[in-house]
Parts: C-alpha cells; sequence; structure tokens
C-alpha cells in the first residue's frame, strides 16, 4: 500500500532513496565530514554513519551559515544527501540544499519518526511537496 | 508565499539558473519566516568573504555562480576579506591564502559587488534612506542601518543577501514589518558613558535580549562612532539587528507604541554591571603583544583622534588600525596614515582582527577597544584578548 504524506517544498527536486532518520539537529558545519559524507558530531545519534545517497529526516538544522557551502561542497563531492525532509527547515540548510540542488521538504503532515525506519524507500517529490512510502 | 509574474518568472527559471536559484532561496526563507510577499531592495552587504571562514566550499560556490555571468541588481558592497588585498606580503600573511582570498574577490567583483572589503558600508557611500528595504548581511552593519539610518534589514546570511542582490529583492518579513521594530525592553542607564562603555553596555544587553529589540534611556547623547560600537556589542553577543536610544534615533518614538506596555520589560544597568561587562570582556591579565583597533572598520575621525594621540610617539607594541581603502585614501590625504606610521603603527585596510588568519602569525594576546573584537577573537582566532581604551592598552 502507498501512504503520500504532505510537505512544504523548500528546494525543488524529485528523487526515490533509502531514508536515514535523526531526531538531533544537524550541524554541516563541524558535523559532517564533506569529504566522506560521515557523520563526526559525536552528539548526533547518526555519529559514524554516512548520510551520502540516502533521505535524510532532520528535525531541523543549527550551527553557522558556512554549513550552506559544506552542503553545496558534498554535493561536488559526491557525498551529500539524495535529498533532505525536516519538521521545520531554517535558514542553513534550506539554502545549502538550494544551493547543491538537493531537493527538501519541511512540515510533514503526519509523524514520520513513527511511520518510517532506516532503510526504508522513499520517493521524494519536492517540486509537488509530497513523500510517497511504499509499506 | 505571493509572487508577483515577474517573480514567479525568475523563480521558474525564465531568466537563467542563476537567478533561479537565487530566487529560490528568497522563497524558502520568506517561506520559513511566514512572509506574504517580496519587496524590492536598494541596496546590499554581503558577508562570506573571507576564506578563513568560507574555506574552499565557499570559494568553489562563487566560482560557479560567478561563471554563470549573473550580475546584481542593487549597488552591493562585500564585507571584510582575511587579508590587506595589497599589502599582505608586508603583513606576513601566506601566499597560500593570499591566492585564495584573491580567487574569492574575483569572483564577487565579476558578478559587479563593490569589492571595498568593510564591515562599515555606511561609511563609504552604502547609505540607504530611511525607510528604504536593504539585504545587508554583515551584523554589525544591520545594526547601524536598522537602528541609526532606519533603513530595513533583517540578519542576513552571506548566500541569502547575494540571492537578495541578484534578485533585486527579499522576503518581507521581520524588521522589514512596522510590527517586527518595536520594542520589548527598556534598559535604563544610572550613569554616563564613555568610549568603551558602550561596548561593555552593548555585551551586557545582547546577552539579555537575544534576538530582542532593546530600547535605551542614555544619561548623556551617543557619538556615532559610540552608536557603531554600541550596536556591533549587541550584535556580537546577542542577535539584535535593531536598537532604539530615546532623543537619538530616528524610530524611537514609534518603538514604545504598544498595545501593551506590560509585556515590556524594564531593566536598570548601573555602574558596578558596566565595569564588571568591562572586565569579562577580557580573558587575560597580560600585556597585549599586538593592539589591533578598527572593528567596526574605523572612521575618518576615529583615526584622527589616534593619530592625535600618538603624534611623535613611539610605540613598543605593534599597532594596527582596521579600516578600509576609501576611509584610508582620506587618511593618506590628511596626513594621519603618515603621523601612525611614523609611530611605528599600521593602517589597514580590507580585514579586520576577527576574520583574518591572525593566529598565524604569531601573536598571542591582541588589546582591542571593540567588544565585537573581545567576544570573537578568542572562539575564532584562539587568542586572548584585553578589553580597554585604546589610549589605556597603548601605554
Amino acid at each position: 500500500m502507498e501512504k503520500i504524506i504532505k510537505c512544504r517544498r523548500i528546494s525543488k527536486g524529485h528523487v526515490q532513496g533509502p531514508v536515514l532518520l535523526t531526531k538531533d539537529a544537524l550541524s554541516f558545519l563541524g558535523g559532517v565530514n564533506p569529504e566522506t559524507g560521515v557523520i563526526t558530531d559525536s552528539n548526533n545519534e547518526l555519529y559514524g554513519k554516512k548520510i551520502s545517497g540516502k533521505i535524510l529526516v532532520i528535525p531541523s538544522g543549527k550551527g553557522s551559515t558556512v554549513g550552506s557551502y559544506i552542503i553545496y561542497q558534498m554535493f561536488k563531492n559526491n557525498t551529500a544527501p539524495l535529498g533532505l525532509v525536516a519538521l521545520e527547515a531554517e535558514p542553513i540548510i534550506a539554502t545549502g540544499a538550494i544551493m547543491a540542488g538537493i531537493p527538501m521538504v519541511d512540515q510533514p503532515q503526519d509523524p514520520l519518526y513513527d511511520i518510517l525506519t532506516d532503510g526504508d524507500m522513499i520517493d521524494l517529490d519536492a517540486d509537488n511537496g509530497l513523500l510517497k512510502i511504499e509499506k | 508565499m505571493q509572487l508577483t509574474p515577474e517573480e514567479q518568472a525568475m523563480y521558474d527559471g525564465k531568466h537563467g539558473i542563476a537567478i533561479e536559484k537565487s530566487m529560490e532561496i528568497l522563497v524558502a526563507l520568506g517561506d520559513i519566516y511566514g512572509a506574504e510577499n517580496m519587496v524590492d531592495i536598494t541596496s546590499a552587504q554581503i558577508s562570506g568573504v573571507s576564506y578563513k571562514t568560507i574555506g574552499e566550499a565557499g570559494l568553489e560556490y562563487l566560482d560557479e555562480l560567478a561563471a554563470s555571468g549573473v550580475k546584481v541588481k542593487v549597488p552591493s558592497t562585500l564585507n571584510p576579506a582575511g587579508i590587506d588585498l595589497e599589502r599582505w606580503e608586508d603583513l606576513k600573511f601566506s601566499k597560500q591564502f593570499a591566492e585564495k582570498q584573491n580567487k574569492i574577490i574575483a569572483a564577487y567583483q565579476k558578478m559587479g559587488i563593490s569589492t571595498t572589503c568593510t564591515c562599515t558600508p555606511y561609511l563609504v557611500g552604502n547609505v540607504p534612506i530611511m525607510g528604504s528595504h536593504i539585504a545587508w548581511s554583515e551584523s554589525s552593519a544591520v545594526c547601524y542601518a536598522n537602528s541609526v539610518l532606519g533603513a530595513r534589514t533583517n540578519r542576513e546570511g552571506g548566500p541569502g543577501a547575494l540571492a537578495a542582490a541578484i534578485c533585486g529583492k527579499t522576503a518581507a518579513y521581520g524588521y522589514h514589518l512596522d510590527e517586527g521594530r518595536k520594542a520589548k525592553y527598556v534598559f535604563e542607564l544610572e550613569i554616563p558613558l564613555k568610549g568603551v562603555d558602550y561596548g561593555a553596555l552593548g555585551y551586557i544587553v545582547g546577552k539579555i535580549v537575544g534576538g530582542g529589540v532593546p530600547y535605551f534611556k542614555l544619561k548623556n547623547i551617543p557619538s556615532i562612532n559610540e552608536l557603531k560600537s554600541l550596536g556591533a556589542a549587541l550584535a556580537s553577543s546577542g542577535a539584535v539587528a535593531l536598537y532604539h536610544v530615546e532623543g537619538v534615533t530616528p524610530e524611537y518614538e514609534e518603538a514604545l507604541k504598544s498595545e501593551d506596555m506590560e509585556l515590556i520589560e524594564r531593566i536598570s544597568v548601573t555602574e558596578d554591571d558596566v565595569m564588571d561587562a568591562r572586565k569579562k570582556l577580557s580573558t587575560t591579565a597580560q600585556k597585549p603583544d599586538l593592539i589591533c583597533i578598527g572593528c567596526p572598520h574605523a572612521s575618518l575621525d576615529e583615526i584622527e583622534k589616534i593619530a592625535e594621540k600618538i603624534s611623535g610617539r613611539k610605540l613598543s607594541t605593534p599597532f594596527w588600525v582596521c579600516t578600509s581603502i576609501p576611509v584610508k585614501a582620506a587618511a593618506d590625504r590628511m596626513g594621519y596614515t603618515k603621523t601612525i606610521e611614523n609611530a611605528g603603527g599600521k593602517l589597514i585596510c580590507d580585514t579586520c582582527m576577527v576574520v583574518s588568519p591572525i593566529e598565524d602569525l604569531g601573536f598571542k594576546v591582541i588589546g582591542v577597544d571593540s567588544a565585537k573584537a573581545a567576544n570573537y577573537v578568542p572562539t575564532m582566532c584562539g587568542l586572548d584578548v584585553v578589553y580597554d581604551e585604546f589610549e589605556d592598552l597603548i601605554e
């Protein structure tokens, strides 16, 4: 059965891929290694995990505005996440996602952390503000 | 957000990818902050210039954007870089850093942004009029533009301000709207202030109000230079974008016209509070091995006062005054530069102690008269600071 969750479009695009969830806010400056795509912030529950090629679900972003450039650099290095879903977008990650052309939505209308588990394949249609989940 | 047909065409990519991406950034920011529409802007101030802060990632992004051929639509000025763009070798900055820095400057220049490289654009001709909408991203300049000039800007990030400059627009929320400009706190001073007291006051109040709007009742009238210091301190210890000073700044009469005066917090500031903050801003009692003035960049009359003080002396500690290239040109003509150089000091352009890799030059303790610098140098450069009047620092 397919479940469709309405969201708000932040950065245009449409991708399909495996989901990776964290309940900790993420800073791309100092929190992620842009060469490897691995989370280096030991306070984040994804510490040591690779976010490249994943549709990353986060509560929000935090930290310095340089974080936007880091997301762009990860895209250039082929280490960026495939897509981003935030409960509430904030300017740093939103701007970085747009700079890098990574699809992003926020304000999902259903409780994503209850519905999704790591590795679930989802369809992120940011153009129309929709998340589609095969369950 | 409601977009006009012109804005929608920009968003849909009808004017090329650079404008599309820029408009996408502005719309996303507008959505995040609940804006209903865009406003036209008259000027931009763009941060994210020093290679030390934006690094390789920033350089790559700017290079690619500039290569697209896009130009800014409104007069735009640039924040300080990591080095004096002309005399970096004299000052012992590394060639490798200078090469990277010059690439960043070239990218901005290609987009039509004035490479004045200063945090005080309002001293070099980027002077928005009262009520005009602008997109500025240097926190101290944001504070000055909103508070002293009465122009309207949020605290933009570097990429957001650049996007606004490219589109000539920004999303209307926060400080662009009348309701965002009301004071939430009243600070009453029990004593008159002078010099570094203003930075100390900004340091105290920024910590209390965070991103709120403070209203000051001062015992004396501050100078323009003192307002510049106060705003820089407020914007660095808190996230203040706007303050009002009773009887001084242009919007103070509107600032307290609130429906509910009960919600306004009233706080008095004592002499002890100010003295305590002055002490807290120093991280050591050691003697500075570099004295660095000009955060925000020194104005011509600040440089004149410095020149008067040190005329005919030989300073025992390296002494830098940071400013912009147009102000230095005037200081050269007035003879102030020569006077300062004769005393062993230097007038440095385009950069400052916060954004330059000063920690690589072997200094350990920096003497500053800026609360903003005292706040940032320990964390951004890993060095100790002494906060005092420059007259006392040079003794």
